[in-house]
C-alpha cells in the first residue's frame, strides 16, 4: 500500500491565502494549491508562469508586475487572466507558493 | 490529500466578525483628459482586474483623448492651475513647461513599469474589462466612432451606462 498517497497534511496559510512557509512549497504542493484555488490541473503554460514569477522573487524579493511577466514570459494578459481566473497575480503568486505581491501594477 | 488552514484556524481562534463583502465589480469614469489625470482611472480599473474584481470605464468629456487614436499618444500634464505641482502658475504657463513636465513624469511612470497609456488601454482590455466612449461628448466634439482606438467597445448613452453598471462601484475621476 503506498502511503504517500493517503498521508494526510496540514499546511498552514496566511491570512490571504497564500502560504505562511515558504519552505513548505515543491510541485506537487502546487497541483494542491491549485486545485484549492479552483484553478485545476496545471498544464505546462501555467508551469511557465510559475517557474518565471519563483524565478523573479529569488531575484527582486517580490513578484514581477504583470507587464513585466507578460512581455517576459511569453504568456500574453489575456492566456494569463485565462489560465489564473479572477485575479491573475494574487493566484499565480498563491500557487507559486509565495506572498501576495506588493506592486499595483 | 492536503488540508489547508489558516493561522487563525491552526490556533482554533474564531474569527469575531464576519469579514465585509468584497467588492465584485467598479465602473471607472474618467473625465478628464491630461496625463496624471488619466493614469489614476486606468491604474484603479487594471488594479481591479488584478483583484478579480470586474471593470468597465467609461471615458468621457475631455477624457475622451485617452482612447482617441491620435491624440492618446500625445497626453501632456497640465502645468497651470495646480498648486500640487509646486509650480507657480505663471511659470507654468511659460512655452515648453508642460512639454517638460510631461517628458519627467513619463519617465517616472516607465520607472513603475506602467505602460505608456495606448499599451496600458490595450493591457486593460485584454483582461476583460470593457471600454466605452460617453454618446454626448462624441456628438459635443463631433466625433465619429473611427476616432477611436479599436480597444473602445462602443459609444453609449449616460442611461446605457447605469445600466452596465449594475452592483457596481462607480468611481468618478
Amino acid at each position: 500500500m503506498s502511503t504517500e498517497a493517503n498521508t494526510e497534511k496540514t499546511i498552514v496559510l496566511d491570512q490571504d491565502g497564500h502560504l505562511a512557509n515558504l519552505e513548505d512549497w515543491n510541485e506537487e504542493l502546487a497541483q494542491d494549491l491549485a486545485d484549492h484555488e479552483g484553478i485545476g490541473a496545471l498544464t505546462d503554460r501555467h508551469w511557465e508562469v510559475i517557474n518565471y514569477i519563483r524565478e523573479e522573487f529569488e531575484k527582486n524579493g517580490d513578484a514581477p508586475s504583470i507587464r513585466k511577466l507578460t512581455k517576459e514570459s511569453g504568456v500574453s494578459t489575456k492566456e494569463l487572466y485565462q489560465l489564473f481566473p479572477k485575479g491573475p497575480a494574487k493566484k499565480a503568486a498563491k500557487v507559486a507558493g509565495l506572498p501576495k505581491p506588493k506592486g499595483c501594477i | 490529500m492536503t488540508k489547508f488552514v489558516t493561522h487563525d484556524q491552526k490556533n482554533g481562534e474564531e474569527q469575531a466578525t464576519a469579514a465585509p463583502k468584497p467588492i465584485e465589480k467598479v465602473s471607472i469614469i474618467i473625465s478628464k483628459g491630461s496625463l496624471e489625470e488619466v493614469y489614476p482611472g486606468l491604474i484603479m480599473a487594471n488594479g481591479a482586474r488584478m483583484e478579480g474584481i470586474e471593470a468597465t470605464i467609461f471615458f468621457t468629456f475631455f477624457g475622451l483623448d485617452a482612447i482617441i487614436d491620435k491624440r492618446m499618444d500625445k497626453l501632456k500634464v497640465a502645468t497651470v492651475g495646480n498648486p500640487a505641482m509646486h509650480i507657480p502658475t505663471m511659470i507654468g504657463g511659460l512655452p515648453g513647461m508642460s512639454a517638460f513636465a510631461t517628458k519627467k513624469m513619463k519617465k517616472e511612470i516607465e520607472k513603475l513599469d506602467i505602460p505608456p497609456v495606448r499599451e496600458f488601454i490595450e493591457m486593460i482590455h485584454d483582461t476583460g474589462a470593457e471600454i466605452y466612449a460617453c454618446r454626448a461628448t462624441v456628438d459635443m466634439f463631433h466625433l465619429e466612432e473611427s476616432d477611436f482606438c479599436e480597444q473602445v467597445d462602443g459609444v453609449i448613452s449616460v442611461g446605457e451606462f447605469y445600466e452596465k453598471s449594475a452592483g457596481s462601484q462607480i468611481i468618478f475621476t
